[in-house]
């Protein structure tokens, strides 16, 4: 991929492609004309097959973990629909009792919600600059961003744990602290969050911008009341895909996280045990976990509209 | 409102490219001045160096006085119209209208009535709550303009804003831009490639090739004394017939050899232009209006002596008003800078058939002529409204010999 190439071509004729493919009736996706060719019904009958697929086991821990422990030992969770009467608060409740597990949740969303929010504004920023401010060295530094997308988080486990285990500002340590969790993941969110922000700042047509601009626009207002609106829906996919990655992080938190630290799927995975079953506090926790993603997902899923850009241009 | 002055200006790209060379127009307090030129003659750059969107390589542009080539285009207090348009998508109608005025820290209620104005001028009042997307072409021009209105700017400028309306809708926005200009007496540049804009728009009319400027003067004014055969070729529609001649005979009794075939001019000409007695017995180049070109059969008779043409009409199109002839004379094409660039604009080649000396004219016909295809036909020439340039350097020849009466200092 030649970014530099890319890079070139839409900085200096960004008006005119910009316009073309803003305007106009979109082509139709690949997934619509498949859909066109083979016919919504059966099309609709496989997506069904494949929910269904995704959805049983969901549906069965949230059924494992609205029974006791007794009767999840007994027998499976379909067991449910010949006794409903064994359906019980009673797992989370003690769950919910547990404060090393409250505290694990309260330290997933003290990692996930900065750890995305300094994501999307540092990317969006650093996409902004790199799509339509001049700098020297513009294209050569995003070219190294791109290539840090490639960097596996492997690789930085050990550097970066020996570097936190050096910084020891007047007692606070960032070896074991939220801090040092946090930092870990914008480091290695933000090349693919400005690759993709950039790339979708790029597209907006340039005349957009230098209209703001005639109207009186700063480069901060531009960005602030034209592009980051604009850009909704990239920064909400961007948000979900960062937020999701987080949320459900186990690596990171066993490197960098001590136990006064640990997000709810270090502790999930502390609770396993290899012979007795447990499965009252596993199968809440787990649903636990699994529900605050699909809430964001829910309350971000509006802004994926597409086709906002029509009408701007011609 | 202010007169906006551009002194030597040029423009030279990173890669060495020159789009504009010592661009020189001073546009008064009020007025409406068009640029015009065929793609590429830098007539968009001019006018976003005037914008402030593009940095100013040479010279200088003042706006109300004040030198603004260090100035960003937020702080130059004027107003741009986009071909494009450049809606914001996720704002409403109000909102994009009132964009300008909302960054400028203006009480709401005053950017309401501001709008609601602006609205009203263009007919948009029952739109004001609806997203550019659905709006029509027309709708969203007027959007555009708005925008440009309600700020009360110094100046407006304007980059091809009909371009992307359909032919109908063009005419009557057309009318609708002079109106609101006249209305509200702000100094307005606007670039165009169509002819037809620029002369009906324009105050004065500035025409562009290859980033130089050739010639400004009020419409009528360009149509009748193109400076070159650049100005002549472009202004007009279908344009001026240039073809290659000689002036013959004397100053009582001039006569012009074209293909073969003479056509007589009256002294009066000569007497005009001073300058045209040194081409006596020269080549030089002929331009020939289409509409100072008639059926003989229908012209007065004995009303342009023998000042005739003779060909056989290869087209006939009848336009109801009147009807183009075309038809070729065997004299040589008249191949210069000028027509090389004026041919690449219209998209035809001259070099096609430079060998045979032959030109392809049209004439502008009455509709009673009942000439048709493959007819001979003889056409009876106004000589009295020839126009001539020089052959090498494409000047148009009046009174003195260095010829072109170039308009650029007001």
């Amino acid at each position: 991929m030649s970014t530099a190439g890319t890079q070139a071509g839409t900085a200096a004729d960004a008006p005119r492609p910009g316009a073309g493919s803003a305007a106009g009736a979109p082509r139709r996706s690949v997934v619509a004309r498949v859909v066109g060719r083979v016919g919504g019904g059966a099309v609709q009958a496989v997506l069904a097959v494949i929910a269904l697929f995704w959805l049983v086991p969901t549906f069965g821990l949230l059924i494992a973990s609205l029974r006791s422990n007794e009767d999840n030992n007994g027998g499976g969770w379909w067991q449910v629909f010949s006794k409903p009467s064994q359906l019980t608060f009673q797992s989370y409740s003690a769950l919910l009792d547990k404060s090393d597990f409250v505290d694990s949740f309260w330290n997933t969303v003290l990692i996930t919600v900065p750890a995305t929010t300094l994501v999307v504004v540092i990317a969006s920023l650093a996409a902004y600059a790199f799509a339509w401010l001049e700098f020297p060295g513009r294209d050569w530094l995003f070219l190294l961003v791109v290539a840090l997308l490639v960097v596996p988080v492997q690789l930085g486990l050990i550097p970066v744990a020996k570097l936190y285990g050096q910084i020891d500002f007047g007692g606070f340590k960032m070896a074991g602290s939220i801090t040092g969790v946090v930092l870990f993941h914008v480091a290695f969110g933000l090349p693919f969050a400005i690759f993709l922000l950039r790339n979708f700042f790029a597209a907006i047509p340039r005349d957009l911008l230098e209209a703001a601009r005639m109207d009186g626009g700063s480069e901060w207002t531009i960005f602030r009341r034209v592009v980051f609106p604009l850009g909704g829906p990239a920064i909400a996919s961007l948000g979900i895909f960062q937020f999701l990655w987080v949320w459900n992080d186990l690596l990171v938190a066993l490197v960098f996280a001590d136990p006064s630290s640990q997000p709810m799927t270090q502790w999930l995975q502390s609770q396993m045990r290899q012979f007795t079953g447990n499965i009252d506090v596993l199968a809440p926790g787990a649903f636990l976990s699994l529900i605050i993603p699909l809430v964001v997902f829910f309350a971000f899923q509006r802004y994926f509209v597409q086709g906002v850009l029509a009408g701007s241009v011609k | 409102m202010a007169e906006v002055a551009l002194t030597g200006v040029g423009k030279v790209y990173p890669d060495g490219t020159r789009a504009v060379t010592d661009l020189n127009l001073t546009i008064a307090d009020g007025e409406f001045l068009v640029l015009v030129g065929p793609s590429g003659c830098g007539k968009t750059t001019a006018l976003r160096m005037v914008a402030g969107l593009e940095d100013i390589s040479e010279g200088t542009v003042t706006i109300a006085d004040r030198e603004v080539n260090r100035v960003p285009a937020r702080d130059r207090d004027v107003a741009m119209v986009f071909q494009s348009y450049a809606l914001y998508p996720h704002l409403s109608v109000r909102d994009n209208i009132g964009f300008g005025l909302s960054l400028r820290r203006i009480p709401k209620a005053e950017i309401r009535e501001k709008v609601d104005k602006a609205a009203q001028t263009l007919g948009l009042t029952e739109h004001l709550s609806r997203k550019p997307r659905n709006l029509s072409g027309g709708q969203r021009q007027r959007v555009a303009m708005g925008r440009a209105i309600v700020r009360e700017p110094q100046a407006f400028l304007m980059d091809e804003p009909l371009s992307n309306l359909d032919a109908k809708l063009r005419v009557q926005m057309r009318a609708e831009i002079a109106r609101i200009q006249r209305d509200l007496g702000v100094t307005t540049v606007y670039v165009t490639h169509d002819q037809t804009e620029a002369m009906t728009l324009g105050d004065r009319v500035a025409v562009m090739k290859k980033g130089h400027l050739q010639q400004v003067a009020a419409p009528q004014e360009l149509y009748d004394r193109p400076a070159n055969l650049f100005v002549a070729g472009f202004i007009g529609s279908p344009a001026m017939n240039l073809l290659q001649g000689r002036l013959t005979g004397d100053a009582e009794d001039p006569r012009i050899e074209v293909g073969g075939q003479t056509l007589a001019v009256p002294g009066r000409v000569l007497r005009e232009r001073p300058a045209l007695a040194a081409y006596l017995g020269r080549d030089l180049v002929v331009g020939i209006r289409p509409e100072d070109m008639e059926d003989s059969e229908l012209a007065a008779a004995g009303a342009g002596g023998g000042a005739s043409l003779t060909s056989t009409a290869d087209l006939v199109e009848a336009m109801g008003s009147d009807v183009l002839v075309h038809f070729a004379v065997e004299a040589a094409q008249v191949v210069t800078e000028d027509t090389k660039e004026l041919a690449r604009d219209a998209g035809t080649d001259v070099l096609g058939h430079l060998e045979a000396p032959r030109t392809d004219l049209v004439a502008r016909f009455s509709p009673r002529t009942r000439v048709k295809v493959g007819d001979p036909v003889t056409i009876q020439v106004d000589t009295g409204r020839l126009h001539f340039f020089d052959i090498e350097t494409g000047a148009s020849i009046w009174e003195s010999a260095a010829g072109s009466p170039r308009e650029d200092e007001v």
